[in-house]
């Protein structure tokens, strides 16, 4: 008996790592290898085609200190993000409460409110570079209407940027979904109860309802943190980093140095150091998360 | 008799979508209870009004990529486009060469559903229920990389291929998809074998089956809601990539049509009904495919976000 146990114990080792072999090399070929040599490469002067030296931590030190491209596209970035996100994640909030009443064609509106996401990125910047065109544009043609005065949106410095944390408010069905999941799985118990205690509309959305999606926003606010600050194929395709710079995402500039320019080395710290910025940020959401974040009995099917 | 329930219920999570116990659980939302007609009006017309702003692009688009150049240019705009010029879209579509571009991108997608289903599965599986030395380390790797940013791997990626020959090849796009699938992928599937009971397994082993067995026989059978999700998932992703092809892909013969579609506005830096055309020739699959998949789309959104 004890022997059949061990046999069956080794088959499912053995059939266990064979089943795993295609997932840890992937991580092994493109994650942990590219990790390592990027690292390596951030501590070069590499260009492609030329000769590769070794120069510590220089890289680093000229981006930090003497690189001004890298500061603007820094700001851009997180203007960006500070815009987007709370924006982003009170529209869907707004969204997925009103979705979550019981309404007649629920699945007709789920679906219209979260069809803009699947536009593939690159028809999504061709159609709102139309309707941000000032002279034919959907946008001026609007505000015309309405008697109030048009603006250049992605073809001036100032409103480049406003611009686009407004076209990426229009597809947030992602975090939408995941309020509205997280909405549905708040205990009805607990309203019941508050309903008992004489509690009104107020009470029950600001006693119980923020309070039980605190895990989801905290979710959904990580995630849009990460995704904003990637941001690249509306700089890419829509204004290329303009005007004067005022779109310069920090991606951009990365795929810049590194396609364009072919600093290798160069771009490797750049990314490098986005990394160590993600991390930094998340790590703090996460170390404030204890203050606001309540898990209810800390289980969720 | 425990294996037959077992049993009964698992071939009931066949026929339908991933698990969604919140659905069953209570819609019961908190303002339900005491509403006013008012406020249910006023709820619609929010609604409505929410709804108008979320297709009015899309109408814009549709609109301008039937009208002429002179239409198009008109203001204050027009609405309706007269006449309604249908030949925009074969005009912009063999303007360029987009055929090549769909099956380059088609021959991308097959190759890459093809690797993600096979490998995804099988990852998943020997996440979800075999047990081998340093299994959960691996795990947590894999997880942990979800939240690397893409710029970091890029480079060296980039600089693996160009050694390896393949710039200008579809295999950069193709390979990562046949080790492992992702882990997004690995994680979601994992996520739905959970669910299905170890009886069944167990059943399996007692009859001298292997894990192989288990996997034909019994998780593949079960797990075809979750290979719709990330079927649907990945073949939009595919669809959708641009930054892969564009530092993969320099010659126009290989382009897909993202990139095509990318490269077309540079030629076609005024003439929006083509490019209008075009990107919604672009966006038609996949609204297709999401009205068809849809309810397997959003429970699959829902299920990895709530496991986040």
């Amino acid at each position: 008996m004890k022997r059949q146990q061990s046999g069956m114990m080794r088959m499912e080792r053995n059939w266990g790592l064979l089943f795993a072999l295609p997932a840890i090399l992937g991580l092994l070929i493109f994650t942990i290898g590219p990790i390592t040599a990027s690292f390596i490469f951030s501590l070069t002067d590499w260009t492609i085609g030329g000769q590769m030296s070794f120069i510590g931590l220089e890289n680093y030190q000229t981006i930090l200190t003497k690189d001004t491209t890298f500061s603007q596209s820094m700001f851009v970035t997180t203007y960006y993000a500070l815009g987007s996100v709370p924006l982003g994640l009170t529209a869907a909030f707004i969204i997925a409460l009103l979705l979550n009443q019981k309404v007649k064609g629920l699945s007709i509106f789920r679906t219209i409110y979260y069809l803009p996401t699947i536009v593939p990125s690159i028809a999504n910047t061709m159609l709102w570079l139309w309707m941000f065109n000032p002279d034919f544009g959907l946008l001026n043609s609007l505000l015309e209407s309405v008697g109030l005065p048009g603006s250049k949106w992605i073809y001036d410095e100032s409103t480049a940027i406003p611009s686009l944390i407004m076209m990426s408010t229009w597809g947030i069905g992602n975090t939408v979904i995941i309020f509205l999941a997280g909405l549905q799985s708040v205990p009805t118990h607990l309203y019941e109860a508050a309903e008992v205690d004489g509690g009104n509309l107020w009470h029950k959305f600001f006693h119980i309802t923020i309070p039980s999606m605190t895990p989801t926003i905290f979710f959904n606010l990580v995630m849009s943190l990460i995704g904003t600050f990637q941001a690249f194929n509306q700089a890419y395709v829509m204004t290329n980093g303009g005007p004067n710079n005022a779109t310069l995402f920090y991606v951009f500039y990365l795929w810049r140095t590194a396609f364009t320019e072919t600093k290798i080395g160069y771009a490797s710290a750049l990314a490098w150091i986005l990394f160590f910025v993600i991390m930094v940020l998340t790590v703090l959401i996460f170390s404030t998360s204890k203050k606001w974040v309540h898990y209810e009995g800390g289980e969720r099917s | 008799m425990k294996q037959i329930t077992s049993a009964a219920h698992a071939s009931e999570a066949q026929q339908h979508p991933p698990p969604q116990p919140e659905r069953s659980r209570s819609p019961a939302p908190a303002t339900r209870a005491k509403s006013f007609p008012i406020s249910r009006v006023l709820l619609y017309i929010v609604l409505i009004l929410g709804s108008m702003l979320m297709l009015l692009p899309f109408v814009w688009l549709i609109r301008s990529s039937l009208m002429g150049t002179s239409q198009i240019f008109v203001f204050p705009p027009e609405w309706i486009p007269s006449p309604f010029q249908w030949s925009n879209y074969p005009e912009a579509l063999t303007s360029v060469p987009f055929g090549r571009y769909f099956m380059n991108t088609f021959l991308i997608e097959v190759c890459v559903l093809t690797g993600v289903m096979l490998t995804s599965i099988v990852s998943a599986f020997t996440f979800a229920r075999l047990r081998w030395p340093g299994r959960n380390l691996i795990f947590s790797l894999l997880i942990g990389s979800m939240m690397l940013p893409y710029a970091v791997t890029l480079i060296p990626t980039f600089v693996m291929w160009r050694e390896l020959g393949g710039l200008n090849t579809f295999l950069p796009l193709i390979a990562p998809a046949w080790f492992g699938g992702g882990a997004f992928n690995i994680f979601l599937m994992r996520q739905f074998m959970l669910t299905i009971p170890r009886d069944l397994d167990e059943a399996a082993y007692m009859d001298g089956g292997t894990p192989l067995t288990v996997l034909w026989r019994v998780i593949i059978p079960l797990s075809s809601p979750a290979l719709i999700v990330i079927g649907i998932f990945t073949f939009i992703d595919v669809w959708n990539d641009f930054l892969g092809p564009i530092i993969y892909l320099s010659d126009e013969k290989h382009f897909t049509l993202a990139l095509g579609l990318a490269t077309f506005r540079g030629l076609n830096n005024t003439n929006w009904p083509y490019l209008m055309a075009a990107s919604s020739t672009i966006l038609a699959p996949i609204v297709l495919i999401f009205f068809i998949g849809q309810r397997y789309f959003i429970e699959g959104i829902t299920l990895t976000g709530i496991k986040g």
